[in-house]
């Protein structure tokens, strides 16, 4: 996958790997699968540490928030024309089934529209395709929501 | 009933709040506590943990985190206040960021705003040092196993 379709293709890259390194998501154990187009998908492997409900080891409904969250917000980052601070504003999530135990579960995001203040976003949540969904999820974020860069761009030698 | 909400049940009325924390593995890796306030009302807490950080330049806690603290609090409230016989199954989740998780022990309350014979409404509210400084507010539904 290659993120030549973004807006800016270094920014995604860039953005794309800080968001799945922040200290959360690398507890949940998110993988950067890569973006088509504008869609980024990223993957979390079950893991018995990640179950909400032990009587049927299905996935706890946070992870599902927090995969959707981060998804979400890298589908920003791919229309980003420069580097910029984004933060959730809000979130909703349709739980459509239970997911499968033992299953990794993928989510592919975009965002369709990239307002001056405000990006909006979807996204779904899947084990073997984006067709047959466990999650679906809508979010809207601020665009410079802070001066403080989340990045520091490392000057080039 | 399943094993799982025979041993939630006899934890509840002993109210050894930390072996209930720990029957849920996610909420055992998020580091959540709980208790109850001068009222006798639950109150969940999750003090700050380095790996539930989102933004590293702030520092604050990841949103999904938040979201994550706020569903698990939902769900334990409700099965704390015997509403569902089987553990609630989540329907859908919303969310609204008011302000950033500080490197601060966040907490959180719910109430349950009303109760079908299938489904619940939770609210459910997360504040840090000032409760009339809500962090995030989220709203909830839950299938409930009633046997009816």
């Amino acid at each position: 996958m290659s993120h030549a379709d973004a807006a800016n293709p270094e920014v995604l890259k860039a953005m794309g790997e800080l968001f799945v390194s922040l200290p959360h998501c690398r507890t949940l154990g998110f993988e950067y699968l890569g973006t088509v187009g504008r869609k980024p998908t990223l993957r979390v492997q079950w893991r018995e540490d990640l179950v909400g409900n032990p009587a049927t080891g299905v996935v706890h409904g946070g992870v599902i928030t927090s995969i959707v969250d981060t998804t979400s917000a890298v589908s920003v980052a791919a229309n980003m024309q420069g580097y910029e601070t984004i933060a959730t504003l809000d979130l909703r999530i349709d739980y459509l089934k239970a997911a499968t135990p033992g299953k990794a579960i993928y989510c592919t995001a975009e965002c369709y529209r990239m307002a001056s203040q405000i990006a909006f976003t979807r996204a779904v949540c899947y084990h073997d395709s984006p067709d047959d969904p466990i999650a679906h999820g809508v979010a809207t974020f601020m665009r410079g929501s802070n001066p403080k860069p989340m990045l520091q761009v490392e000057e080039k030698p | 009933m399943s094993d799982f909400m025979q041993t939630f049940d006899r934890l509840r009325d002993e109210k050894r709040f930390a072996e209930v924390i720990a029957a849920v593995p996610y909420a055992r890796l998020m580091g959540v506590e709980c208790g109850e306030d001068a009222n006798g009302e639950l109150l969940f807490s999750l003090p700050f943990y380095e790996r539930n950080v989102g933004n590293t330049t702030l520092p604050a806690l990841h949103g999904g985190l938040i979201g994550g603290f706020l569903e698990n609090a939902a769900l334990l409230h409700l099965m704390w206040n015997r509403e569902s016989l089987e553990a609630p199954k989540i329907v859908d989740f919303s969310l609204d960021y008011l302000r950033s998780g500080k490197a601060q022990t966040l907490y959180a309350q719910c109430e349950i705003t009303k109760q079908g014979k299938r489904v619940a409404h939770v609210l459910i509210e997360a504040w840090q040092e000032d409760r009339k400084k809500p962090v995030a507010v989220a709203r909830a539904h839950f299938l409930l196993s009633t046997g009816s």
